[in-house]
């Protein structure tokens, strides 16, 4: 199946927009996504881009911390080997494979997916050698003992190095606190207990499980036509075996009730974490949430709540909130750092920011700025093949309509006040939101 | 391999230039302004350069280029606090600024037929600022809140600030950028506005624009706005050059921490004081040798062969405006010392100054630059940074443009040779972080429920 999609933002909204001191031009530059599912079931997501001699690949998987299933790390650990020792090669003779052609080849993991990405000339005396790197880390990793071995225990440093910062710790507290027995509770990387445990039989039934065609999704952007595209796919994953793809994951249960939780960590800041479950990806109220936590604590330098916690006050140097959609609902995150003894009151000043706007939600004209930012700012977002190659990940992993990027504007348009306060009451209750409270003593 | 990295100079070579014409002008009042075309997208990237960072300060007010970078943003009578970042908002823009030991810069990125907008905003603040100590007392108490986030709280920053302090006994190299915590706290709005008016001017200044754009019309909306600022009379810093190192410095930070860390350096030239044009360069490769990804020495030897480390790096900046540092760093394997990870380290350096480095891994090195030469295109943003760091010491923005040719023009023989000059225990300073005991704990609170999930 191929579907080409080529629309432009002719027209968008100019009737709101009039106002503008200028006001936006038809984005011409609106990348034309060409979609099509392999023989064996790869979803493959294409831009052509001839301005650069380069490729860029992103092969995702649903395979990250989510699918642990009791063992943390183990996700990450298959996705750390994978370019460890492939098709016989040891790490260092991958490594200086592709380095020796100027490509960049990397693997990672995170919750709910794990990717393998390389970035490459086009060139084909480059290109091809460098597939073939590829394909053999996909198809045909190793999983050697020694490799294993040695992985483990640097992984055993980083997990000790990250209770170092009081920020991680926050982060890992807040997100066992939020989702509880959820799979999206544990660390990605791990605990020193867990990971200890690890056994590569076990990271080896990982792979074979998760690594499959149809569980994997393919992005492409750069210098190449349809057919070059579709022969480059064939040439890497034609031989993955069909599998299945990964069972949903089961969905969030909401937070019934407040709840606190205080690390002591010898440091002079304290670092907060609030929130609770917010939305996935494909939410119906996406559009609504988004808008209104960008006014909230989501626009950079220009926000409420950067207003009132570091404008205001100078509390803090960093104030944000944001939602990360995820294929169940990601956290609903509002994070700053106070010096220890100014605790109570940046908390004091965070929460009733919150329970003012789920009340009142935007005024009229922070809505107008919010969507001004948000749409104004759209070529930006396409500027280059990097941030295009995550918009086709995000689109192709999470079935997000061909069209999403064309209609983002639109749909921001379409946000109204009353929208935004409707979805705030539904989805968002700071009365039943989880606070981590990671810092020393004031 | 050789066929292949001549077909990559040949690409390198042809694509650069078509990819991006750069345009250099100046005004009346000195201001130069540099236009890179690039117009892939339908954006446009502005950023405008002060030549003032924290290697321009002295004891007592370090920091204070960055704190002044932070008061930027707190108006002028034109436009008052807070409505430079409304405005760049609801033109669709995102913006911010960095300061360094050599520069200060702001930028935004915005769709292209915004750029006046951002002129005509960063032409008033360059002069117009309006410095008051209501705004000044609430924004120096961020500062000191990102000086405990970056800094104070992290053990390797506040490993690295010690060692830099260290190294240096004279150059201004050695100030940290955030400044001192007491400094900070003793920081007047005077001394802001006397900076501000030192270096704040346009012919301390470098306006860099890249994207989607036609360079004259840049250079007619430049004169339009930034013609009318008045010029400074501007006196340089003082060299304040380091006096010559007698001998190998040794400190220890002890500081809670979970993981042992050592970082050390040797002093070396950078491209603005090198007597011999080529030594900056292999001194780069030699970086990459050591550190130039998976397959360097460092990850091959140390991390993957002996497994002493647990990760272990290298690092060098030729653009630096004084004489720097080479450095070393890593954090030990679980069952290693730092003193045998430091071992392992000089015993890789020893190997360099005893033996060239192969053919394969020079041809890898310079593989790696031409690609990333290509790669770094598809960052306008990147771009621009290019132009204005090399500017902003005094270099040549062209100079951008010669690192690929440099770097394949380097030998063997002369990245055994830089190893041999520099690498020297006179010229090193080494730290290390001992780590105190975390104390970390759980203290559950008065309201504190476990498991509060339902549907």
């Amino acid at each position: 199946m191929v579907t080409s999609i080529t629309k432009s933002l002719q027209g968008l909204t100019a009737a709101v927009l009039l106002s503008w001191l200028f006001v936006v031009p038809a984005a011409s530059a609106m990348p034309a996504i060409q979609h099509w599912v392999t023989d064996n079931g790869v979803r493959v997501y294409f831009v052509a881009a001839p301005e650069l001699p380069m490729v860029n690949i992103n092969v995702t998987f649903a395979a990250g911390s989510a699918r642990d299933d009791g063992h943390a790390g183990l996700a990450n650990m298959t996705s750390t080997l994978l370019d460890m020792g492939a098709a016989g090669l040891s790490a260092d003779e991958i490594a200086s494979r592709a380095e020796s052609l100027g490509a960049e080849l990397a693997t990672g993991s995170a919750r709910d997916m794990a990717w393998i990405t390389l970035r490459s000339l086009s060139d084909a005396a480059y290109l091809q050698p460098a597939l073939k790197l590829l394909a053999d880390v996909i198809n045909r990793p190793d999983f050697n003992e020694k490799d294993f071995a040695r992985e483990r225990e640097r992984t055993l440093v980083a997990i000790r190095r990250s209770e170092q910062s009081p920020a991680t710790v926050a982060e890992y507290t807040f997100f066992s606190s939020v989702y509880g027995d959820h799979p999206y509770a544990p660390r990605p990387g791990g605990t020193i207990e867990s990971v200890s445990a690890l056994q590569l039989d076990r990271i080896k039934a990982f792979y074979k499980r998760y690594y499959v065609a149809n569980n994997a999704v393919f992005s492409i952007i750069g210098d190449l036509d349809r057919k070059a595209a579709g022969q480059l796919v064939e040439q890497v994953i034609a031989q993955l075996p069909a599998g299945k793809r990964a069972a949903a994951l089961q969905s969030v249960p909401v937070l019934t009730k407040a709840q606190e939780q205080r690390v002591y960590h010898p440091s002079t800041q304290t670092h907060v974490r609030m929130g609770a479950p917010g939305m996935h990806r494909g939410d119906p109220d996406y559009f609504a949430l988004y808008v209104g936590n960008h006014v909230l604590g989501g626009g950079g330098l220009v926000s409420r709540l950067f207003e009132e916690v570091r404008e205001k006050r100078g509390l803090s140097y960093s104030v944000n909130s944001y939602f990360s959609p995820m294929e169940q609902n990601g956290p609903y995150l509002f994070s700053l750092q106070t010096r220890n003894d100014q605790l109570d009151e940046s908390l004091l000043v965070m929460r009733e920011t919150l329970q003012d706007f789920v009340e009142k939600g935007p005024t009229k004209k922070e809505l107008i700025a919010s969507k001004k930012n948000i749409t104004g700012g759209f070529p930006l977002r396409i500027a280059s093949n990097s941030s295009i190659l995550d918009y086709l990940t995000v689109i192709g992993f999470y079935d997000l309509p061909l069209d999403y990027l064309e209609v983002f504007n639109d749909r921001v348009m379409a946000v109204t006040r009353q929208q935004i306060i409707d979805a705030f009451q539904r989805r968002v209750s700071p009365d039943t939101m989880a606070t981590i409270i990671v810092g020393g003593d004031s | 391999m050789r066929r292949l990295l001549a077909a990559g100079l040949l690409l390198a070579s042809q694509l650069l230039p078509a990819a991006g014409v750069v345009h250099e002008y100046q005004l009346d009042n000195g201001l130069k302004l540099i236009v890179k075309e690039d117009h892939r997208a339908p954006v446009v990237i502005s950023q405008v350069w002060y030549k003032v960072g924290a290697s321009y300060e002295h004891d007592g007010i370090t920091g204070v280029s960055h704190v002044l970078e932070h008061m930027m943003f707190k108006g002028t009578d034109a436009h008052p606090a807070g409505e430079f970042s409304r405005i760049i908002s609801e033109n669709g823009g995102s913006e911010n600024a960095f300061t360094s030991k050599d520069y200060t810069a702001y930028f935004q990125k915005l769709e292209k037929s915004r750029l006046p907008i951002s002129f005509e905003l960063e032409a008033d603040r360059m002069r117009n600022l309006n410095l008051q100590d209501e705004e000044f007392q609430k924004e120096i108490k961020v500062v000191m809140e990102e000086r405990r986030l970056r800094t104070e709280d992290k053990p390797t920053a506040l490993t690295y600030e010690q060692f830099g302090a260290t190294a240096f006994i004279s150059s201004s190299v050695r100030i940290p950028t955030i400044g001192w915590m007491n400094d900070l706290e003793n920081m007047q709005l005077d001394d802001l506005q006397r900076w501000y008016e030192r270096w704040y001017a346009p012919n301390n200044a470098i306006v860099v624009v890249v994207g989607d754009v036609e360079p004259d019309e840049v250079f007619k909306l430049a004169k339009k706005y930034f013609v009318s600022l008045k010029p400074e009379v501007i006196m340089p810093p003082k060299p304040r050059i380091e006096p010559p190192q007698k001998g190998r410095r040794d400190i220890t930070v002890r500081a809670p921490a979970e993981v042992p860390y050592t970082i050390m350096g040797y002093k070396a030239p950078v491209l603005a004081t090198a007597g011999e044009r080529w030594e900056p360069y292999a001194l780069e490769v030699l970086a990459n040798i050591m550190d130039g990804g998976d397959s360097s020495r460092f990850t091959r030897d140390l991390v993957r062969g002996s497994q002493v480390a647990s990760s272990a790096g290298a690092g060098y900046d030729l653009y630096d405006r004084q004489a720097g540092l080479f450095l070393l760093d890593g954090t030990p394997a679980g069952s290693h010392s730092v003193a045998e990870l430091q071992e392992a380290l000089f015993r890789q350096v020893r190997q360099l100054q005893d033996e060239p480095v192969t053919e394969a891994e020079l041809s890898r090195v310079k593989t790696t630059v031409v690609a990333n030469a290509v790669y770094e295109l598809d960052s306008a943003f990147y771009q621009a940074m290019k132009i204005g760091q090399l500017e902003a010491v005094g270099l040549d923005w062209r100079l951008a443009d010669e690192y690929v040719e440099r770097i394949n023009a380097v030998t063997a023989a002369q990245v055994q040779a830089v190893a041999k000059k520099y690498l020297v225990e006179e010229a090193l300073t080494v730290a290390r972080l001992d780590p105190l005991p975390m104390e970390t704990g759980r203290q559950p609170s008065a309201n504190s429920s476990g498991g509060a999930h339902g549907h």
